[in-house]
């Protein structure tokens, strides 16, 4: 084999070439035990994770389907001892602090989808993105922190106000999201054409743009809203609990004393109020065997209407996906 | 919509006709909106914790072994919160960061086809799971059956090392309940993220490293993970960030006790957010308040910092790969 | 070495495969052989009944039209498409006389031994230096000048050790196509192998980086057994001893519809299809 100088072009080739530096078959075997003993790794690891998953939730909708009546949603809570009673309270807190959330989130949070997705480069675009990314990762808890600093500390009473507004904090950054890739989904076709045919930009926007994205914001919606009934930690100390709460007797207490719409309606929303997740949080914590029964009965309509709702939005984001 | 007109109007007057203007300055107000909340957030915690942070300074947060969390004397001192939240945490991602990536990988991979929409649903529906539930889980059978042996036998193994003093409560009420715990809830977030970027990588690669007579795994391990490992790293800190900020299945096992020194994972412990979630309604002084709410500023700061950092990790990784198709 | 020329026997009918009666020549000039190949994805069939003869050093070109099967042939060789499940392969595949298809058959070495070029570069997000190394850590090399050995040996046989000897530590995404589609080339080498297999492996390259590449495997020819898959008539014309010509069949599958030397392939085909190709007539 000739040695190679610098003064050879680099087009033509030496003939030295690696040869016998490797020798074949040493360690083949070894190579094939780990590699078969790793993927296997990895497969059994992931059974292990689903083992939590699966054990919760069977032993939610079981615990959780024994004690489960039509009582729980339609009764107050009673003595203990006295046997019966439901958490009617916490249904309909639920209710009122959800509507609330989604009443401020969803139009504030498609208007603001709309201004990054049209304008995604310019500054207040930047840090609007940003803003969101941070709101998402922000620990719920803060967010109830805010809520009593804000809504409960300066009117002095814990409220169904206070509480619907830390949850629309919490269902805004997955609108917002959902809501601006909707947006970027639709074809740019559909907005200049729009637009040629000189349609004004509120009109594009509202009117051509949102139908055609509606399905995927739909779906931002119901995750938000899963998210929102999930959550506790912000509810902690906005709505504090309320075993009495119950808007048909407020309602009717409210006309027999003759108050104004206005102040039935501040009866119902600036008050203490319950929830549902609030409701477990609390049962778990007394030793109260009815009071635990009732937490699990509660547990599985919670993780059934969480988990449903998720199940329902990826079928429809997944057909979606496969009629484009 | 054609429009004849006799003389065409200036743009002021088309853009109020049309409603643009109003428009813009619609969405414009509602994007602000947006970012006040954010501001408002971080101001409030900022103002709300002053008297706290006047009273005791920086002493609040260093490490001390004179612990003291005492609303009676309004005393606090949060060493052993902040040194029991990064701990927990920590280990949390010890435990479930690998466990993570194996299974990312297996979902990217080796996946079979017709199992991969049901097992990548699982696991995505581990991270639905409200949080209170799985404290509910938690309380009730997590702690007796697989808790509590565990702390006992380290405790009677490994008794001898700080970390597992025991003897673990009777409840099994402790940081190591909440250590794992942590770990089956950040599972999804390191996993789904993991599993994004390898996916992300184009087929070519694979291809190249088969060539050459890498077996599957050698492809996986020496090709595919480290070039997406700034993307796994970020996913590690948003999983590290979602630890930190853990609320309610953390508060209802860990057994909420702000002054345990002894460092031990078999005895109870306390995290920011657990204590701020166990204390507050109840809070009588305002200093206790302050105190609480500067435990939410320090929360509130860590997890910014974190999530800041995982996101310029995990747009690293569209930058550093060839740019072709994905696999 | 002395090659004869095979002779060719064809059926009467058009559409059959033609069978190749290599009588006069000594086995240990064919490096691998193919007898009625076929590939199924699923219960599709993407090539079938192919059978033809490579050659030891010599260059075969794989020519045809579009999704005429010449990838799926080729991916065939250093099985490729164990990848994919769906994916079959039947018939009888050998190297050095030694099947590649079977159990207990060992994959690695045999994708070892039969290396492969792709389409597009695709150079691994590491150092010049941590490409070429791969390969031969793979193997068991961890001595630091053994690799220094190799990976100097490599790029000089692929014509790129002057233009990158000095940034060997460097990403190697940061060189041009034809430079990365060189260092694929030296990565490969650089595990030793015996047969190259090359998949169109200029099409995303400019003409003065094709030049180059085309040189390069002459070069290489001297040393190992090239098999090219080209869309580009005058490359093949310009550069392979032997061709094979393939085509789709009705039923989508594609087949083998002669096979000689070059020059025989271009200037006297005996199928009419190769000849129209070959002349521009269609494809």
């Amino acid at each position: 084999m000739s040695a190679v100088t610098q003064s050879v072009p680099s087009t033509a080739v030496p003939t030295i070439l690696p040869r016998g530096l490797i020798k074949s078959k040493t360690g083949h075997q070894r190579r094939r035990v780990v590699n078969i003993i790793m993927l296997t790794l990895t497969g059994l690891l992931t059974l292990v994770a689903m083992l939590p998953l699966i054990w919760v939730t069977v032993y939610t909708a079981i615990t959780g389907a024994r004690y489960i009546n039509l009582n729980l949603f339609t009764q107050l809570p009673v003595a203990i001892g006295e046997g019966g009673g439901g958490v009617t309270n916490a249904v309909q807190g639920t209710i009122i602090v959800i509507l609330l959330g989604m009443l401020i989130s969803i139009p504030l949070g498609i208007l603001a989808a709309f201004y990054v997705a049209e304008k995604p480069n310019t500054r207040l675009g930047f840090v609007v993105r940003f803003s969101t990314d941070v709101l998402a990762g922000v620990p719920s808890i803060i967010i109830g922190l805010f809520g009593y600093a804000i809504l409960v500390k300066p009117l002095g009473t814990y409220s169904a106000f206070a509480g619907g507004v830390a949850i629309s904090i919490i269902m805004l950054p997955t609108i917002i999201r959902t809501t601006e890739e909707m947006l970027k989904l639709v074809p740019k076709s559909l907005r200049e054409g729009s637009l040629a045919l000189g349609a004004p930009d509120w009109h594009t926007s509202l009117i051509i743009l949102l139908p055609a994205a509606l399905e995927g914001v739909i779906t931002g919606i119901m995750l938000a809203i899963a998210r929102g009934v999930g959550e506790t930690a912000p509810l902690l100390f906005t709505i504090l609990g309320n075993d009495q709460y119950s808007v048909p007797q407020i309602v009717q207490s409210g006309v027999q004393n003759n108050f104004s719409p206005v102040q039935i309606l501040q009866g119902i929303l600036v008050t203490p109020t319950d929830a549902l997740t609030l409701t477990m949080y609390k049962y778990s914590q007394e030793p109260f065997p009815e009071h635990v029964q009732q937490a699990w009965a509660v547990a599985l309509v919670v993780m059934f209407f969480v988990l449903g709702i998720n199940i329902i939005t990826r079928t429809l984001t997944a057909r979606r996906a496969a009629a484009r | 919509m054609a429009r004849v007109l006799a003389r065409k109007p200036s743009p002021f007057q088309q853009a109020i006709q049309h409603g643009d203007v109003i428009w813009r300055i619609v969405i414009g107000a509602m994007a602000i909106v947006v970012l006040l909340i954010m501001l408002a957030i971080g101001w409030s915690v900022w103002s709300d914790s002053s008297q706290s942070r006047e009273l005791f300074g920086w002493n609040f947060v260093l490490p001390t072994s004179d612990t003291t969390w005492n609303p009676v004397k309004d005393k606090y001192q949060a060493w052993p919160i902040i040194s029991g939240t990064i701990v927990t945490s920590v280990l949390a991602i010890l435990l479930g960061a690998p466990l993570s990536i194996f299974i990312a990988i297996f979902l990217s991979e080796l996946c079979p086809h017709w199992l991969r929409t049901p097992a990548n649903f699982m696991i995505e529906m581990l991270a639905a799971i409200p949080s209170v539930v799985l404290g509910l889980w938690g309380i009730f059978v997590f702690l007796p059956i697989v808790v509590r042996p565990i702390g006992e036998f380290l405790g009677n193994t490994l008794g001898f090392i700080p970390l597992f003093a025991g003897p673990i409560p009777a409840s099994g009420s402790s940081r190591l309940a909440a250590v794992l715990i942590l770990t089956i809830m950040i599972i999804p977030t390191i996993t789904a993220v993991t599993r994004d970027v390898l996916r992300a990588i184009p087929v070519a690669q694979r291809e190249a490293a088969l060539a050459l007579g890498s077996t599957r795994w050698e492809t996986i391990w020496q090709v595919l993970l480290p070039a997406s490992l700034s993307g796994v790293l970020g996913a590690i800190i948003l999983g590290l960030g979602r630890a930190l900020g853990e609320t309610m299945a953390v508060t209802m096992v860990i057994g909420n006790n702000p002054v345990e020194s002894s460092g031990s994972l078999l005895k109870p412990g306390a995290t920011l957010a657990s204590t701020i979630a166990n204390q507050f309604a109840e809070a009588v002084s305002p200093v206790h308040s302050s105190a609480l709410i500067e435990l939410g500023l320090i929360l509130f700061v860590i997890t910014i910092l974190l999530n800041m950092v995982a996101r310029l990790l995990v747009y690293q990784v569209s930058r550093t790969m060839p740019m072709e198709a994905r696999a | 070495m002395i090659v004869q020329e095979p002779i060719v026997e064809r059926k009467p009918n058009v559409g059959a495969v033609p069978t190749i009666a290599v009588s006069t020549l000594a086995s240990t000039d064919i490096k691998m052989k193919a007898e009625k190949l076929s590939v199924y994805y699923g219960s599709f069939r993407a090539i079938a009944d192919v059978t033809l003869p490579i050659y030891d050093r010599q260059i075969t070109a794989i020519i045809g039209p579009s999704g005429c099967g010449k990838s799926t042939l080729l991916r065939a060789f250093n099985r490729m498409h164990d990848l994919i499940p769906t994916a079959r392969v039947e018939g009888k595949l050998t190297l050095d006389g030694e099947p590649v298809y079977g159990p207990g058959i060992d994959v690695v070495d045999i994708r070892r031994r039969i290396g492969m070029v792709f389409q597009r570069p695709n150079p691994f997000p590491k150092s010049i230096y941590d490409n070429l190394a791969y390969g031969p850590r793979l193997y068991g090399v961890r001595k630091k000048s053994v690799l220094d050995d190799i990976v100097e040996k490599s790029l000089r046989g692929a014509a790129l050790w002057d233009e990158v000897h000095d940034k060997l530590h460097q990403s190697a995404l940061a060189l041009s196509g034809g430079q990365q589609q060189r260092l694929c080339i030296a990565r490969m080498i650089a595990v030793e192998p015996e047969v190259v297999l090359m998949d169109e492996p200029c099409s995303a390259l400019d003409p003065v980086a094709t030049i180059k590449i085309e040189d390069l495997m002459r070069e290489l020819r001297k040393n190992y057994t090239i098999v090219i898959v080209t869309h580009n008539m005058q490359q093949a014309a310009r550069v392979s001893d032997y061709t094979a010509m393939m085509m789709m069949r009705p039923d989508r599958a594609g087949e083998m519809i002669e096979f000689n030397h070059t020059r025989s392939i271009f200037t006297n085909p005996r199928d009419k299809r190769t000849e129209d190709y070959v002349t521009g007539r269609f494809g």
